[in-house]
């Protein structure tokens, strides 16, 4: 399964809520924004937000360490800054796998 | 925050709208962005970040606690890629000094 090589933006989500709930095109696209808006700001002030049977996003601290530049070799110290992580529930993994692996693989569990 | 209080959320800017119309709205963005990714097409929000399906062949795997081997299958795996704003907006004023690095 190698997809339809689309690429899915907010015009494409934006579509699916006009589409689906009946607002204007305006108004779906405003609410596009709105719902990404909530989610950052969430991530900002380092919440979690749980998606159920989408997935999570949460926001882990990661501390000084050394990197190194792939091109020269140096090496350099890596700032500690927080970072973003999406944890995919279960139901959205099966999702990806269609019906073959979905079946009989009932280990996947998830918050 | 989940999702009954993301809708919650937005329920309370918009007063015009039933909750269970905002609860019709993230579900068509999110059933949207599984679907794609279902098709094993990319999602990507400027700004947010990008959605995209991983291919992880077969491999020879163990059972941990056993040590017993396991045929582990081909599977697809959605991966997620912080966007650059996104990236920036974590690490504003409080934490790192501008990730100079992560260009």
């Amino acid at each position: 399964m190698t997809g339809t090589g689309k690429t899915v933006t907010r015009v494409d989500l934006c579509e699916a809520v006009y589409q689906k709930v009946g607002l204007s095109r305006t108004e779906s696209s405003a609410f596009v924004e709105l719902v990404l808006k909530e989610i950052t700001d969430c991530l900002e002030k380092g919440e979690t937000v749980k998606l159920s049977s989408f997935g999570s996003f949460m926001v882990r601290k990661k501390g000084e360490r050394i990197g190194r530049n792939p091109k020269t070799g140096t090496e350099v110290p890596i700032s500690p800054r927080r970072v973003m992580v999406f944890k995919p529930s279960a139901i959205l993994k099966q999702r990806i796998n269609g019906d073959s692996t979905a079946v009989g693989n009932g280990k996947d569990h998830d918050d | 925050m989940i999702k009954s209080e993301l809708v919650q959320r937005i329920a309370e800017h918009n007063p015009h709208l039933y909750q269970r119309d905002v609860e019709n709205i993230v579900n068509a963005i999110l059933d949207e962005i599984v679907a794609a990714l279902a098709r094993g097409d990319r999602v990507e929000l400027r700004g947010f970040g990008a959605f995209s399906v991983k291919h992880r062949p077969a491999r020879a795997g163990r059972n941990p606690r056993t040590g017993e081997h396991v045929p582990v299958d081909q599977k697809s795996v959605p991966f997620f890629k912080t966007g650059k704003e996104m990236r920036e907006r974590l690490n504003r004023d409080d934490a790192a000094p501008e990730a100079s690095a992560a260009t």
